[in-house]
């Protein structure tokens, strides 16, 4: 099988897009990421869509993206994998180059969920789980799935309010310094705590946003990269992993089973040992759509031991300069989860650090030249973890 | 409150929309108005609401217990499976038409939280508790807690109960 590099990104500003529509915004990014890769749209052979919609008008958004962006007729796909749906699209697209079906793909993820009122986003999300089960019968919110395992988490290791504090703290504190971020601001322990409840013991401030974004990247098979450009991002390994839509199937509520999966996959097909996963990385992008879900990532991934998780929030050695900087373009806290472009979004944030190209106040110190994303669909529904790196991986 | 004012209610809050809604149209001529943020947004003229059907046939024997006073699972008799929410299929065993058990009343809560923000289909309740709770088979039960207090560790019964105001049995966690 090929490899397959990163040749090209893209990334809106992340927010309340009211001034585009859909497919408009999936062009911003577009654009820039063939702009980066210097290429047109006739040498793109494959694209793909990653978008979960429902809240927005397009029923079938992957073919009004292809013809408002002159990419039709190039063959395409949209793809749901919920909150992960951006690293489906990625998968897709890479599996494509991998498996010579092409040489040159673009996945793009696209998300505007501002076209439906909050209160109806909050409906429509909550239907995420076992819709019967869970929904109709017992009104579950998505907030309220996460909350299930903050509760659990928090009984069962010891880890406080606080804690999660750290992390919103974090992720506000780096997305004050990206541009694209949808909240630019710092905030104190003060204001966290006393921050609205939302599911308890989930609040506001533990919340990622309801957020309109787009995110691309140009993939190409290691032949025609090395034509393009001095500098690609390999992917190097992916793994993927399910678990159950109804939660109650679930044996365990303190970690997500199918991101742990995900990662054993990812980490044996690169050489990476679990245990001291974090040696290898110089960043890793997380999962954050609730502060919970960050320190459950920790643990997921092998940053942390089992429990431990919260310790290293707590430590703040999360941050740059710390054991293993996570999240530091603000996370889906703070630069904001338009959820089919999330996935997409973590992999230009990775590439863009690997080649020090991350704003001001962001960027990392690259020793290793990797860095992995971790993005989890629904509560542990789905999961994607991908590893990037700037060395060209052997096979 | 009565299901009919909550329905009550809710048609008021659509005709309130639509009206201001036509309105907007009466105004500019066309359904478009400015966001906070100063952008032009068109508002869809063309609604739609959803209701779906759900098929329950395989499973219809759950509903008759409720009815009955019982909170029924499946069995597979070949594998042993327990299945809550009961299923008639053992994707195991490739095996259909499961034997039908009662699910144990006694429990313990695993996780839980309260809703606070709710979706607007369920914004007449007052902030509810969901919990998980394992049941002494193991099995784990999701279900709305009535209690005051309510903690993970705590031991737990499961009863059947009305849903108000729908009017609808269904399944709760009470403190045992
Ligand atoms: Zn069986």
């Amino acid at each position: 099988m090929r490899n397959v590099a990163i040749i090209g990104t893209g990334h809106t500003k992340f927010g309340v897009r009211t001034d585009v529509n859909l497919q408009e915004l999936a062009w911003e990014a577009i654009k820039q990421a063939l702009e980066e890769a210097n290429l047109d749209q006739k040498d793109i052979q494959y694209f793909v869509v990653g978008n979960v919609g429902s809240w927005s008008a397009e029923e079938l958004p992957a073919v009004v993206v292809g013809e408002y962006s002159d990419l039709t007729p190039k063959g395409t796909m949209r793809v749901e994998a919920a909150c992960a749906t951006g690293s489906a699209a990625l998968r897709d697209a890479y599996l494509a180059i991998k498996s010579g079906e092409a040489d040159i793909a673009l996945a793009v993820g696209v998300e505007q969920m501002h076209q439906s009122p909050n209160p109806q986003v909050v409906e429509l999300i909550g239907r995420a789980g076992d819709y019967f089960w869970e929904f109709e019968n017992f009104g579950l919110t998505f907030p309220g799935y996460y909350a299930l395992h903050a509760s659990a988490y928090m009984a069962k290791y010891g880890a406080k309010e606080e804690d999660l504090g750290k992390i919103a703290i974090k992720s506000h504190h780096y997305g004050a310094r990206n541009p694209y971020a949808q909240f630019q601001k710092e905030i104190t322990m003060d204001e966290y705590l006393k921050s609205k409840p939302v599911a308890y013991p989930l609040k506001l401030l533990d919340s990622s946003p309801i957020t309109d974004g787009a995110a691309a990247v140009v993939l190409a098979s290691e032949e025609v990269a090395k034509k393009i450009t001095d500098s690609p991002v390999w992917i190097v390994s992916q793994g993927v992993a399910s678990g159950t839509a109804n939660l109650s199937k679930r044996t365990d509520f303190t970690h997500i089973e199918a991101a742990y999966l995900a990662a054993q996959q990812a980490y044996s097909r690169a050489g990476i040992n679990f245990d001291e996963a974090w040696r290898f990385f110089d960043v890793a992008e997380v999962h954050d759509c609730f502060t919970i879900a960050e320190i459950m990532a920790y643990e997921d991934l092998g940053f942390a031991k089992r429990g431990e998780g919260y310790l290293l929030a707590r430590e703040e050695q999360t941050y740059i300069g710390g054991k293993i900087p996570v999240n530091v373009d603000g996370g889906l806290k703070a630069k904001g989860h338009p959820i089919g472009a999330t996935g997409i979004s973590m992999a230009v944030a990775i590439t863009r650090q690997l080649l020090y190209r991350a704003p001001k106040g962001t960027q990392v110190n690259v020793k290793h030249g990797m860095g992995i994303s971790h993005n989890v669909g629904g509560t542990g529904h789905y999961a994607y973890v991908t590893i990037f790196s700037t060395r060209r991986p052997s096979s | 409150m009565t299901i009919n004012d909550v329905r009550e209610k809710l048609q008021q809050q659509i005709s309130q929309l639509i009206s201001s809604l036509d309105q907007v149209v009466q105004m500019y001529g066309m359904p478009i108005i400015q966001d906070k943020n100063g952008n032009p947004l068109w508002i869809d003229v063309r609604e739609m609401t959803l209701r779906y059907q759900i098929p329950i046939k395989k499973v219809q024997k759950f509903f008759e217990g409720l009815k009955e006073g019982k909170i029924l699972a499946t069995k597979c008799n070949k594998c042993g499976t327990i299945y809550f929410p009961p299923q008639d299929d053992c994707p195991k065993c490739k095996i259909s038409g499961l034997e039908w058990v009662e699910m144990p009343d006694e429990g313990e809560l695993v996780a839980y939280t309260i809703i606070n923000v709710k979706p607007p289909s369920f914004s007449h309740y007052q902030d509810y508790i969901v919990g998980i709770a394992k049941m002494k088979n193991g099995i784990n039960v999701t279900a709305w807690v009535n209690s005051k207090e309510v903690k993970v560790g705590m031991k737990v019964k499961l009863r059947i109960t009305k849903r108000e105001p729908e009017n609808y049995l269904t399944y709760e966690l009470i403190p045992a």
